[in-house]
């Protein structure tokens, strides 16, 4: 292993640590995905597929575009006005970034959990409730909050409190909350981004129960800094690395046991043994 | 890339530094039981009974090394939650320090065995379970380089070396088996003093295979190959 970071970080990637699905279709694929901030490019050329009801983590250390990449798969990043993203992602086979894409819709399919639980200044049933009634859903109401809560795993902790402020109880539910607001509109995949790096750690045992039994109905990528939590929620790994000129590129994507276990790239290598990062 | 990015955080220092403990640790314990089994054929060579009691006393220091090695293993493990190339490292100590105990253990019951024979000069003269000895901490000392180098060419190279050598260890055992059954079929009074060289030349041969073991791991901690025998696990499966 070599000490010097400046070696390892100028090494070029291989598309051959690049898992590939030949015989799953996937949900989520991007292809060449690139992303430039008024110009400056934060992430270049990510091309990853994602398989469906699958949990894929996406690690590496700060600043390597780890977020930036996930917000483009629902097209967070139409909400910043210095980004300019090129390239592909299909889903459903359609290219999300289509002009006759509405985003709006994008975003209740593919919806977003932060790092930071931020339910709205509103009771704990109208957090839930906001997006099926955005969606003009005004019938069995109660049934998918309580629906919703349940698939949070929240539901009996806050069943006594619906009426209450969703800012009232504790990070932990409202986290919960905020999933159950995602799902409460049917998404096919959760973005996740660090869900759980502002929990106490029974929190984050709760919420990351919650992403394996979610991973049933519905795909979840989630960024993460916890590499031991990456290895237990999810199925496969994706390594995202900014080299001197500072643009993220994804240099490993593979099962948990090939990056966490034997990784192939030694940058990889170096960030899951605590040498760079 | 700024001067501060190139140096290796703090935390992963004490890490490599502990790394480096198990690893002297796991070669200190190689050499008291390459001693062990060097001390207990000679030994039994020599007919003396306090050097083979003296074995048996020392073999309570390996087994102590080996406690610390794993207390140290589980430590990094609960401390350092340990990933890819550290994880195997830690895993193969474990493993190896497991084999090398069980290594002493040969070197013990060697030495019980001589013991057990009294003032009994051996059946035969003793040519070829000493032989088997010297192969079988050749290949004890060839294995713990494997491990040491962490090269999975140089591993790879010493497993097809080594797996010569474990059969040339076996032919000899047969070759000690098919003598002394020789000597109980000439007259069956020989068969208690044969039953004690066979039972010597067992556990000769069995440090042979230990050494495998042992090279199997280096293995995995230099490919992330899990090999037993013939069989193996590939190192990811998708």
């Amino acid at each position: 292993m070599p000490q010097n970071q400046a070696d390892l970080l100028s090494k070029a990637g291989s598309s051959e640590n690049i898992l590939r699905f030949d015989t799953t279709e996937p949900i989520l694929e991007s292809h060449n995905l690139s992303v430039t901030y008024s110009g400056n490019t934060a992430i270049s050329d990510v091309s990853i597929q994602v398989p469906k009801n699958s949990v894929v983590s996406l690690i590496g250390p700060s600043g390597c575009g780890k977020s930036t990449l996930l917000r483009c798969f629902n097209r967070m990043n139409d909400l910043i006005a210095t980004a300019d993203v090129k390239g592909t992602v299909n889903f459903a086979g359609q290219n999300i970034y289509d002009s006759d894409i509405d985003p709006t819709e994008i975003r209740f399919r593919i919806g977003m959990v932060f790092q930071r639980p931020n339910p709205f200044p509103k009771s704990i049933y109208e957090n839930v409730a906001f997006g099926p009634r955005i969606n003009g859903i005004t019938d069995d109401l109660d049934e998918i909050v309580e629906n919703s809560l349940r698939r949070a795993a929240v539901w009996e902790e806050v069943k006594d409190r619906l009426n209450e402020s969703g800012l009232s109880v504790s990070g932990g539910q409202q986290q919960r909350i905020c999933i159950a607001r995602a799902l409460a509109v049917n998404p096919e995949i959760v973005l996740m981004d660090e869900p759980a790096s502002s929990l106490d750690p029974i929190s984050t045992q709760a919420i990351e129960q919650l992403i394996q039994e979610l991973s049933n109905e519905v795909t979840i990528i989630i960024v993460t800094h916890n590499m031991q939590q990456a290895t237990r929620i999810s199925d496969y790994a994706a390594v995202m690395m900014a080299g001197e000129e500072r643009i993220g590129r994804l240099i490993e994507y593979g099962t948990n046991e090939q990056v966490f276990g034997n990784p192939n790239d030694e940058r990889t290598e170096a960030y899951v043994t605590g040498r760079i990062g | 890339m700024s001067e501060q990015k190139n140096i290796i955080p703090l935390g992963r220092q004490d890490f490599d530094r502990d790394l480096g403990k198990l690893e002297a640790e796991l070669i200190l314990m190689s050499g008291l039981v390459e001693q062990a089994i060097f001390n207990a054929l000679n030994a039994l060579r020599s007919r003396d009974v306090e050097k083979s009691q003296k074995v048996i006393d020392e073999d309570d220091n390996i087994d102590q090394t080996e406690l610390e090695i794993e207390r140290t293993c589980i430590e990094l493990i609960r401390r350092e939650a340990p990933m890819a190339g550290d994880l195997r490292r830690i895993v193969a100590s474990l493993h190896i320090a497991g084999e090398l105990e069980r290594i002493g253990d040969y070197a013990e019951g060697i030495a019980k065995i001589s013991i057990a024979m009294g003032g009994q000069p051996p059946l035969k003269e003793l040519i070829d379970i000493p032989r088997m000895g010297d192969m079988a901490v050749r290949m004890l000392k060839r294995s713990l380089e494997a491990f040491i180098s962490r090269d999975a060419n140089l591993v790879r190279a010493l497993s097809t070396e080594l797996e010569k050598e474990d059969d040339a260890v076996d032919d000899l055992y047969a070759k000690v088996q098919t003598d002394l059954l020789e000597l109980v079929k000439a007259d069956p009074e020989n068969a208690e003093p044969a039953t004690y060289l066979m039972r010597v030349a067992h556990n000769v041969e069995r440090v042979a295979d230990r050494a495998m073991n042992i090279v199997e791991r280096a293995l995995y901690q230099a490919t992330g190959e899990l090999v037993s025998g013939s069989t193996q696990i590939e190192p990811t499966a998708e």
